[in-house]
């Protein structure tokens, strides 16, 4: 028999290896003609059953990606999307019941629906390369498992580290997925082969759930673990904005007693979820962040060496997640203090990011060199300048690095408020100037701006937006206009909610308005976050200088030393790290409060529009979805203005506007969207 | 047999060499292991120079004790710091003239024509040496490995004793000779005894070591050091074991260590126990030439000597005899002078030898004495006494040290050299390019 995306090969001692090559894409999809075309593939093996079937992919960057997402937003009604779930619970169901061996050789990422199919297996064995890794991260697109991944991943590893695993979303490596149990060994890539047909062979004992674990999914048990799930899931996302996540946790609570009936619900929740607003948006950031990485081609750019300038937190932290991603870099900076503090710094960095993989943390560790007199300049590919916001010495630090930088190396400034022009006139070679604008903190925040200055060349851009790929970012083109994007539409919305403090209103109930609307952080808060003082310079940047209309309360704070959380107080006192936060405050109209702050960030983002700070809407919204947390589920304000409808949205402004001024005055470009 | 001089011969240049600060040991493991100095000194030294990685030749480096995580330790530092697979890597040791064996072989192998481009010198972290158990333990950890029951385990386990947790220092036996079974302290008493060298002397003189290098750090002398930073947030940019406040009176409290009671020997006046590492690029004609490299000085000769292993503190005398006979070289022609201070009175022995003229005929083979080594151009910037001595690094520190001062006294013509516990010295010869 031949199949366009499956081949089954079988070998002397009657094991079938089973390859997947699905045709048409680069990785391996679980599309509904490789589904259809692996249910006639089984049926016709079960004519001559083989001793054990080994589902191996031929695609070299990994094992299956999961569902066609592509195909999800086809799904119109929930009926589809139940013929859809039937379909792949079908084959997997068949899979599970066969009566000889089955195995999953995972090489290479094994996600989503391709978890599932391994899921459905008698064994899964893993290669321990770090490349490899698997999870089940279909909450991050506002649905759960779907294809019986919910039911047999608590049956394998138990339901509190496979829940786990299904509400962060979060990828697994080898390690902590064979200690969980959701893979029954992990090999190294010379061994897989063998480690496969030992398994179809031998038949080891299959793993049982430990005594705690099945405590745990005792019914008297359940509602209790439930309950404590809501509430960590609560601190995350509300049930309003992601039910996902709720629907899993009531779906375990209510059927795990019943694999069989679990295994109808879990259709019957996942068909609910993927029409609904939710999940559609979580789709479309899911395609606006492949938009974001097709920005930048990581062939463009042959880089080795960075030196990074500036020692202080955001030069730091540039240099330490350039050296985790695998760059030599140096960090220069005249203080050895600073380059102390650095390195203890990136060491956090290291650990957080390698856990216990000490080799890890010391190679990369290796690859950052402290530099107290600049000798990294010469052999840098990319010098990313980050020292602080000041013109002249900027200049000066370049006309004295330029010479000795090599021919064709670029040079990058983090600076977020002085334009690339101004700065460009020292040099020599002005078209190699780019600005790479990092966000803080550099380890947490995906996005970075790369931005287009009068003189940047076209060469230098494609080199930086593929920089911004090889060190696993998000990478935006913007248009050098002050603040660039993400601080430009921010500081509205900031500006406003300060605006509000200054009337009286406390910051606890306008950030909680802001929470509610699906914001990751209240502005009051962030504006702490960032410091007072630099919130305001962005502020003086972004009114051109004449017309600031900077809040009273924002210049009286300032004025006073309470820059926020660096000094202990800002809007809120702080301890710890975290703002003491009055629970007892209320305010009555909490709408009133969110509009205020919203319609003045959409009214930002339309202007950004039609200055084409960014190129296109897509990129727009990706832009403030990754650089602010706007609300994903949300889509981006662009989507939710559509969404909402214009109409609507414009006249509550014209409301905003006579109520409160002119800073609520429609762009121009409203009446054209 | 006496090494032929080679028909063919070419130079070799020292481009460029970095180390990290020498750091005294605090009576518990610092926070660098041997590699992590070895690196932290190298890598700026790479960066500046700037050739690709994979024209290297190879990496040679001295150290006497590594960690066991450590086996081969030039090839750990190698790959660490980047240079390809392709290049190979060795370590070699020969006490504590290691690093100046480095650099031996790296410049033999370039005069002779089989490198052109060689990382070389020395390191060791001897804060992190090992401690082991006794052969009674180990015979007692084996025989309970090897219980298989729980019964013959619990028979197994009665059967330690306290006197198997008596564990050895592995620091103390290597500085102890295994053949005369003399600590070092004690074959620099017999120096002493030899030469009539006194207590007052050896103190005057490790005064006078921190004194210098004093001098040195304020004056700016010592930027081949390159600042080395911990993972806790900590920076280390001087040589701390210097004592500013070093004084005879003060050194005179100090009690013997080695001969205890009537001895001479103290810990004031003799090499302090020091982490550290130099590196340094050794490069021939033609590889500065292609890559564009700075030359710092050139490395005209090298010799190592047997001598009493009871005496082991005298084998500078003997490793620099013959390179002065060899060149026809007055002591007059040498501009400076760097001879390692494992002891005070080991060094204070060797300026000694050379002014007797017995020994001087008898043990090192010549027709007359060779005369007075000014202390005016001896270790000029102090030495092991005020800056320690990390047994593996040290010799690659005074030829880095030697280059420096040449080049800053626009000077022609340095001698450094060390004496190698078992009774041997070693000695290399540079010269202004």
């Amino acid at each position: 028999m031949s199949y366009k995306n499956w081949t089954v090969e079988k070998d002397d001692e009657d094991i079938c290896w089973l390859h997947l090559d699905v045709v048409d894409s680069s990785t391996n999809i679980l599309r509904s003609d490789v589904l259809d075309e692996l249910d006639d593939v089984i049926n016709d093996l079960v004519q001559s059953l083989p001793a054990g079937i080994v589902f191996v992919s031929d695609k070299s960057n990994g094992f299956i990606a999961g569902a066609d997402i592509k195909e999800f937003t086809e799904i119109t009604t929930t009926e589809a999307a139940r013929e859809m779930l039937l379909r792949g619970h079908s084959v997997m169901n068949k899979i599970e019941s066969l009566p000889c061996t089955t195995v999953a050789m995972i090489d290479g990422f094994c996600l989503g629906g391709g978890m599932e199919l391994a899921l459905a297996c008698t064994y899964r064995i893993m290669c321990d390369n770090k490349s490899t890794r698997v999870g089940l991260p279909e909450v991050k697109l506002g649905i759960h498992p779907g294809y019986g991944g919910s039911v047999r991943s608590i049956q394998k590893a138990g339901p509190m580290a496979a829940m786990n695993a299904m509400l962060t979303g979060r990828l697994l490596q080898g390690r902590a997925a064979k200690k969980m149990g959701l893979v029954d060994d992990l090999v190294p890539k010379r061994q897989l082969k063998r480690a496969a047909r030992y398994f179809v062979i031998n038949r080891p004992a299959k793993r049982q759930l430990a005594l705690k674990d099945k405590i745990m999914n005792h019914r008297f048990v359940r509602p209790f673990i439930a309950n404590q799930m809501r509430k960590q899931v609560a601190k995350k996302a509300s049930k309003q904005h992601y039910p996902a996540p709720y629907q899993l946790i009531d779906l375990w609570q209510s059927h795990m007693d019943n694999p069989r009936r679990m295994l109808e619900k879990e259709i019957e929740s996942v068909a609910s979820l993927v029409t609904n607003d939710t999940a559609r948006n979580l789709v479309r950031v899911f395609f606006l962040q492949e938009e974001l990485k097709t920005q930048g081609n990581k062939k463009d750019f042959k880089a080795s060496h960075i030196h990074v300038i500036g020692g202080g937190v955001m030069g730091g932290d540039i240099a330490a997640w350039c050296a985790l991603r695998g760059f030599r870099v140096t960090v220069q900076d005249q203080k050895p203090e600073a380059l102390a503090g650095t390195m203890k710094r990136s060491m956090d960095m290291f650990k957080k990011k390698f856990k216990k993989d000490k080799r890890s943390i010391r190679e990369a560790m290796d690859r950052l060199i402290p530099d107290t007199s600049g000798i990294g300049v010469d052999q840098a590919d990319l010098i990313i300048e980050a020292i602080f916001e000041d013109k002249d010495v900027k200049q000066s630090l370049y006309k004295d690095i330029e010479p000795r930088m090599k021919e064709d190396a670029i040079l990058a400034t983090n600076t977020s408020s002085i334009p690339l022009e101004e700065l460009a006139t020292c040099l020599s070679k002005p078209d190699r100037l780019v600005g790479i604008h990092f966000f803080n903190p550099v380890a947490l925040m995906p996005l970075v701006e790369i931005v287009r200055g009068e003189n940047t060349s076209e060469e230098t851009m494609k080199k930086s937006l593929a920089f911004g790929r090889q060190i696993d970012k998000l990478p935006l083109p913007v248009k050098s206009s002050p603040g660039f994007l993400v601080n430009r539409i921010l500081m509205p919305y900031l500006m406003e909610a300060v605006e509000m403090v200054g009337e009286g209103i406390a910051p606890e109930m306008i950030d909680k308005a802001a929470l509610q609307f699906g914001m990751p952080m209240g502005p009051i808060e962030l504006a702490d976050t960032v410091g007072l003082d630099v919130c305001k310079s962005v502020a003086v940047i972004l009114s051109g200088g004449d017309t600031l209309d900077l809040p009273k309360k924002m210049q009286v704070m300032v004025d006073n030393g309470k820059l926020g959380k660096k000094t202990g107080e800002g809007f809120y006192k702080w301890s710890k790290g975290r703002p003491i936060k009055d629970k007892k405050a209320t305010y009555g109209n909490l709408q009133e409060l969110q509009d205020r702050m919203i319609m003045r960030f959409l009214n930002e983002a339309t202007a950004c529009k039609r200055e084409q700070v960014v190129e296109g809407d897509g990129l727009i919204d990706a832009g403030i979805i990754f650089g602010t947390g706007f609300a994903p589920f949300r889509g981006g304000p662009l989507h939710y203005i559509q969404a909402q409808g214009v109409s609507e949205v414009s006249a509550r402004l014209a409301q905003l506007n006579e109520r409160y001024g002119d800073r609520f005055k429609a762009d121009e470009a409203w009446s054209s969207l | 047999m006496s090494p032929k001089q080679a028909n063919e011969t070419r130079d070799v240049y020292i481009v460029d060499g970095k180390r990290t600060p020498f750091l005294k040991a605090k009576g518990k493991p610092g926070p660098f292991l041997a590699s992590d100095l070895a690196v932290a000194a190298a890598r700026p030294l790479l960066l500046k120079n700037s050739f690709d990685l994979a024209e290297l030749d190879e990496v040679i480096v001295g150290c006497v004790m590594p960690t066991a995580d450590e086996a081969n330790i030039a090839r750990v530092i190698a790959l660490r710091l980047g240079i390809p697979h392709s290049v190979p890597a060795w370590t070699v040791q020969r006490n504590c003239a290691s690093g100046m064996q480095a650099l031996d072989c790296a410049f033999q192998n370039i005069q002779h024509g089989k490198a052109e481009l060689i990382l070389a010198g020395g390191t060791e972290a001897m804060s992190r040496a090992p401690i082991l158990h006794n052969d009674s333990m180990v015979n007692w950890l084996s025989k309970f490995m090897s219980a298989r029951t729980v019964t013959s385990k619990l028979s197994a386990f009665t059967k330690l004793r306290p006197a198997h947790l008596t564990p050895i220092i592995a620091l103390v036996r290597g500085l102890s000779d295994p053949i005369v079974g003399l600590s070092m302290g004690q074959t620099t008493e017999e120096i002493a005894y030899r030469f009539g060298i006194n207590r007052e002397q050896m103190d005057a003189f490790s005064v006078t070591s921190h004194q210098r290098l004093g001098a040195a750090t304020d004056n700016g002398y010592l930027n081949e050091i390159e600042a080395v930073y911990d993972n806790a947030g900590a920076f280390f940019d001087f040589d701390d074991g210097i004592r500013r406040d070093s004084s005879i009176p003060n050194l005179a409290k100090l009690k013997p260590y080695f001969d205890r009671k009537y001895g001479m020997v103290t810990p004031g006046n003799s090499a302090q126990i020091t982490d550290g590492a130099a590196m340094l690029l050794l490069a021939s004609e033609d590889a500065v030439k292609k890559y564009n490299l700075p030359i710092l000085a050139k490395i005209t000769d090298s010799e190592w000597a047997g001598c009493d292993p009871s005496q082991m503190g005298l084998g500078p005398a003997h490793a620099m005899a013959p390179i002065m006979k060899r060149n026809k070289l007055a002591i007059s022609d040498v501009d400076n002078w760097e001879i390692n201070e494992a002891f005070a009175g080991q060094v204070l022995g060797v300026l000694e030898a050379w002014k007797d003229t017995d020994y001087c005929k008898n043990d090192l083979g010549l027709d007359k004495a060779l005369g007075e080594i000014p202390h005016d151009k001896l270790n000029i910037d102090g030495g092991g006494v005020s800056l320690g001595h990390p047994v593996g690094a040290s010799g690659a520190r005074i030829v880095l040290h030697l280059a420096n001062t040449l080049k800053r006294n626009k000077g022609k013509r340095g001698i450094a050299s060390l004496c190698i516990g078992g009774g041997q010295g070693g000695a290399m010869m540079i010269e202004a390019p």
